[in-house]
Order: C-alpha cells, then structure tokens, then sequence
C-alpha cells in the first residue's frame, strides 16, 4: 500500500486556516522553520512573536496572552515544550486551564537529533497532569484537521504534530474527531490500537496477518486524553486472544499504560502487549533503524501476534508492503534533524 | 547592601496628605501581620516589615485600579479551575474591574499573601474580619496565595514565573494598545531564577514599556542573607544589562517611591527597592539571620512580641 505523500502538511493549511483567526498567534522558540511556520511569520508578522531560545518564559507569556483572551499556538519541538518548563507548563498553563495550544514536533524517535530531541515520555508526563488534552497526529489528513479540534478545546492542549513528508493515510473528508478512535479493520481473535506513525507502520502487516486467516481489530486512536471513547472499550472487549498497544513513545505512561488503565477499569481480561520503546532511551539514527532497533516495527507487530495466538505465521519480511523510507535530507524539512 | 541613590526632591514638600495617608497604610499592614501572627504563633513578619511602604504605595496611591465600592466578602474555595469551566474568579476581582485605563497588579512572591490581604483590607478591598479566613480549611485566604486568593489574579508560589506571565498580559495589552501599566510586585530571591532573566530579555525585545516591576530587595530569603545563599548584586547593573530603566532607591522612603513609579519611560520600568526586614519591629533583629518565618520559640518570645504589639497600637 502507498499513501500520498504531502510536502510540509501544516505550513499552508495553518496560514489559511488562522486567516480568519486574529486570536490566533503564533509563539516560537527559535525553530521557525523547522516547524512550518516561517511562511506562517511572514504571512501574519503582527500576530508572531519570536521568544527565542528560553522556553520557560514563553510559556508564561504564553498564559499572560491567553488570559487576556488571545490564543497562543506555541511551535517548537516536543522535548522543548514539557521537559524544561515543566513547571512553568504546570503552574502558568495548566493550572489556569488556559487557551494555549503546544503545537510539538518531532514526537518519539523520529528524529535522528537523538536523545536530546526526541520525545519519549512526553505523553506520560502530560498524561499526568490535570486539565491538559493530548492529541497525536497520525498523517496529513490529521494534522490539518487537528487545528479545528484543538481551537475548540476551552483549554490546554498538546499536540504531538508531523511535519516534512508525512503520508495522507486517511482520507481528507474523513477529519480528525475529538475522542474517536478509527476503526481500521475490525476482527475477534486480536486487537490492535495504534496511535502517531505506528498506525502506517501497523498497516504494512496488517493484511499479510489477514491473508494468514488473524481475526483482527485495529484501531487508530489520535486523542490520548482524555481516554474515555467508547469504541476502544467496545473492541477491548472483544478480543479473545490479546490486546496489542503500538506506540512511538515509552511504553510507560503512554497509550499502553491508557489501555491497560481501560482494560482494568472494565473487567477485560486479555493479555496485553505493548509496542514501543522499553523502558529505554534512543539514540540519533533513522526513524527506520530506530524502529527496527527497539522493535517497535512491522515484525515486531507480526512477532506479538505470533506470541498472542500461540503459533508462527510463517509471514516472511521481503512480504510486507516496502517500508516507507523517510528521506532525513528531505527538501520538505527546514534542516536535517 | 549596595547603596540606593536618593532621589532629588524636596522631602518637605512631599510630605503631602498622600504621604501621610500611605504611612497609615504601611503602619496598618505591619499591626496587622504582627497581630495575626501572635494570634496564630506565627507568620511571614519580616516580609511585611520589608515590604509595608512598597504595597502601602501600590495599593494606595500608585495603581490606577477601578473603584470597588465595598469591600469584599472573601469567597469560600469552590474548585481548582477545569476545562471549559467559567464559573471560577480570580482574586483580581479585589482590583476592581480590568479596563484599558486601568492598571493591573501581578504579585509574584506568593508567600507574602498575608502582607498583601492586609493592604487590601487597610485599602478597603478585602473585608477587615479577611484574616479570620486566613489558612482555614475551605477558605481562599490560603496561606501561600494561589489565583483564587484576594489580590492574586496569577499563581506564582512556584517563584520567577509572574514576571513572564506579567509579560504576556503586558503583550495582549499593548496589542490592543491599552493605556494601562501592568505591575509586577517581586521579591529579590527570585533573581536567582535563570526564569527572570528570560524575562527581562523578551520584556525588552517586546518593548513592553507599560510593564513595571517594584522590587523588595531585603537581601534576606528562607535559609538566611541572600549574600550567604547565593549572591544577586550587582542587581541594578544586571538589570540594566538587559535594556531596562532601572531606579534604585530606599524602599521605605515613600516619596521616593512614589515619584519613581510616575517616571513614564522607553523601556520597562525597574524600581529596586532596598529595605529594612525588621523595619517597624526592632524585637525581630534578634531573629537573624534568619528571617523568611516567625515561630515562637516559646511562650517567652510571644509575650515580648505580645508587648512590641501593645506599643504598636499606643
């Protein structure tokens, strides 16, 4: 299966979309471009304010600004928006449950900047803290309607953004829905929820598992809180097998730890399977070699399986569907990071 | 204690009414602070000794805030602010209503909460039974202020983070070009926060002229003198590095105080305010070097406090 690759899915849709906005303004802290909003800049210079690199402080600016009724959407990269200001993310944001929309790229291991700049439990820990939204973007379709969602959440919210090439996996007249899951494919033995890039991931094995005669649920879940759909609890339910959690986070805190909170709360006994990075931090390398390395790729998907139903599928790798190679160099991206 | 330079005005002259009134003021928040803090074996005292004649001024004479009319009840805590709830009211309602003329005051050190209940009730914002409420379980009169608390439109008891959200206000109010200044009450520990100074850079870069920020420099934080703890000076020359107007000045001397806060600058405004921790309260020398919270050793201490207090109200 291959998708539609968009060059820089957020830059021109963000400009049209705040056009009628003038709320709307942007916060940055140094990585303009990086995060497609340098057009965004020279299109509304009056409504961008460059914070530069002190990120504790533009939080706080960023809450004066909200509680004066304007509604910041700060762009940088994800590590750069929980790590350091966490406090300040806490007390002047939080807190308040102000209007500000932490717009954060490069979300997981997706980046080969390494540790410094990838974003591994930035779910857990906002997961934590109390009034914050998360959504995570999954491909084009999602990050330009994650906008509509987020501007009507009355307020914190963090999403985990792409940028660059991104595949349109969904189509466009299927937007983004606050706390709705996608239900990809639906089946009995196995259920599989997946979230971010994982989902594209997830759907290079699906229909070899498929094809193995694998009765399998999948769904793509892009609002990580609240975590309250119904249909996920509706497809917990009926796996018999097991449940498989995929993620492009810490297995701690995110989405596995999201599931295995529903799954307990409702009576569902299943085994569960988290995918994602262990309890470990990455290092600089591709998205590709990164997701091979800590097993968070197609045949680690086709290795839980094979543990959850308790027999091999014989699927051999030169079967799945060409993993899509994400050119580092890209003239798409700002910078090679 | 680095030398404050006194400013060229005739001390007779400004000895106004107005003067005389925010030294009835200041006078009051000290009585009160010390008052309750007999009556509860202890509080923030040497914050209110500090900082008496900067609030006085504020509250008093300094801040363009909308007339109140009574003062007010304060509410009982109904609930932490939640999404999409609209029911919750900030402290700021004791400021009056906000407006394009108005100023708006954002008190950093939220310890100080006691000091300043006691300049809103000594400015008839804050009912004068306020301090019944004070650090009672369902009260918003709590003891480190939070956003509910009267006078705190901000939560800042996680220290240096009001000057930047101080900042944003500042921003949003230049935007829709409001003739307003935005206030920034600060203690002087929180120059040892990298925050502050991320602040004062983008205040700078902004051009954020109508944000003001007075200073209580006692040189005195919670494990003792700030030159012990970790050393701030030269704090003007810092400051100034930063592209700010800064004056310097004893921060009991309230003409000067006042005069300063009308200096209409370029830049933001810095009024680093020198002062005395034990100013008003001789007895309190004894306590150093440490300073940040009274509690009674014993009975012994409280009487002589007991007695300082009996002087007080001669």
């Amino acid at each position: 299966m291959s998708y539609e690759i968009v060059a820089r899915p957020h830059q021109q849709n963000f400009i049209d979309w705040a056009k009628d906005k003038p709320e709307v303004l942007v916060l940055s802290a140094d990585l303009t471009n990086s995060c497609e909003v340098g057009k965004w800049r020279d299109t509304y210079p009056d409504r961008f304010f460059s914070m530069g690199m002190a990120e504790q402080n533009m939080l706080g600016f960023a809450a004066g600004l909200a509680r004066e009724g304007f509604e910041p959407w700060l762009h940088t990269f994800s590590v750069f928006l929980y790590r350091r200001p966490l406090d300040q993310l806490q007390m002047s944001v939080a807190y308040p449950s102000l209007k500000v929309r932490l717009v954060g790229f490069l979300p997981g291991i997706m980046t080969p900047g390494g540790v410094t700049h990838q974003a591994i439990e930035d779910i857990a820990i906002i997961r934590a803290i109390p009034n914050m939204t998360i959504l995570e973007v999954g491909d084009a379709t999602e990050a330009e309607s994650v906008l509509d969602v987020a501007h009507k959440v009355d307020g914190p919210v963090y999403i985990r953004m792409l940028r660059g090439e991104v595949s349109r996996i969904f189509p466009t007249s299927e937007p983004f829905e606050f706390n709705t899951a996608r239900i990809l494919s639906t089946g009995t033995d196995l259920t599989l929820i997946s979230s971010g890039i994982m989902t594209e991931e997830a759907l290079r094995a699906i229909p070899l598992l498929q094809e193995r005669g694998v009765s399998i649920s999948h769904l793509h879940v892009s609002t990580m809180k609240p975590f309250t759909d119904p249909r996920i609890i509706a497809a917990l339910k009926t796996a018999k097998s097991g449940v498989i959690t995929m993620e492009n986070h810490s297995i701690i805190g995110g989405l596995g730890s999201a599931v295995a909170e529903v799954m307990a709360e409702n009576g569902i006994s299943a085994p569960l399977q988290r995918i994602g990075l262990k309890d470990t931090y990455a290092h600089g390398a591709s998205q590709k070699y990164l997701m091979a390395e800590y097993e968070m790729d197609a045949p680690a998907l086709i290795r839980a399986v094979e543990k959850a139903l308790g027999k091999k599928l014989n699927i051999d790798e030169s079967e799945l569907d060409q993993q899509r190679s994400v050119n580092v160099h890209s003239s798409a991206k700002a910078e090679a990071l | 204690m680095a030398a404050f330079q006194p400013l060229s005005h005739d001390r007779e002259m400004a000895m106004t009414e107005d003067v005389k009134r925010i030294e009835a003021i200041a006078s009051g928040i000290r009585r009160r602070v010390l008052q309750h803090s007999i009556a509860n074996n202890g509080g923030y005292m040497s914050q209110a000794c500090s900082s008496a004649e900067l609030l006085s001024c504020l509250y008093g004479g300094v801040l363009n805030f909308a007339p109140l009319g009574e003062p007010i009840d304060p509410p009982s805590f109904i609930g932490v602010p939640a999404v999409g709830v609209h029911t919750y009211k900030t402290g700021q309602q004791f400021h009056g209503a906000s407006g394009d003329q108005y100023d708006r005051l954002i008190s950093s050190p939220a310890h100080y909460a006691l000091v300043i209940y006691a300049a809103l009730i000594e400015t008839g914002r804050l009912r004068e039974d306020g301090l019944d409420h004070f650090n009672r379980d369902g009260s918003t009169v709590e003891m480190i202020g939070a956003e509910h608390s009267p006078g705190f439109e901000t939560t800042t008891g996680s220290l240096a983070q009001a000057l930047s959200q101080a900042g944003g206000i500042a921003l949003a109010r230049k935007l829709r070009k409001e003739k307003g200044n935005t206030w920034v009450f600060m203690s002087d520990g929180e120059f040892q926060e990298g925050q502050t100074y991320e602040a004062l850079q983008a205040a700078k870069f902004h051009g954020l002229d109508k944000l003001r920020v007075i200073v209580d420099v006692n040189l005195n934080q919670c494990d003792g003198p700030m030159d012990t703890v970790m050393k701030i000076e030269p704090l003007a020359d810092r400051i100034r590095a930063f592209g700010w107007d800064v004056t310097v000045l004893d921060g009991h001397d309230i003409p000067a105080i006042l005069a300063a806060s009308k200096v209409e600058t370029k830049s933001p405004h810095m009024l680093l305010c020198y002062t005395d921790p034990v100013r008003g309260l001789p007895i309190l020398e004894e306590r150093k070097p440490t300073l940040h919270y009274l509690r009674f050793t014993g009975a012994d201490e409280r009487a002589k406090y007991e007695k300082a207090y009996q002087e007080m109200v001669k």
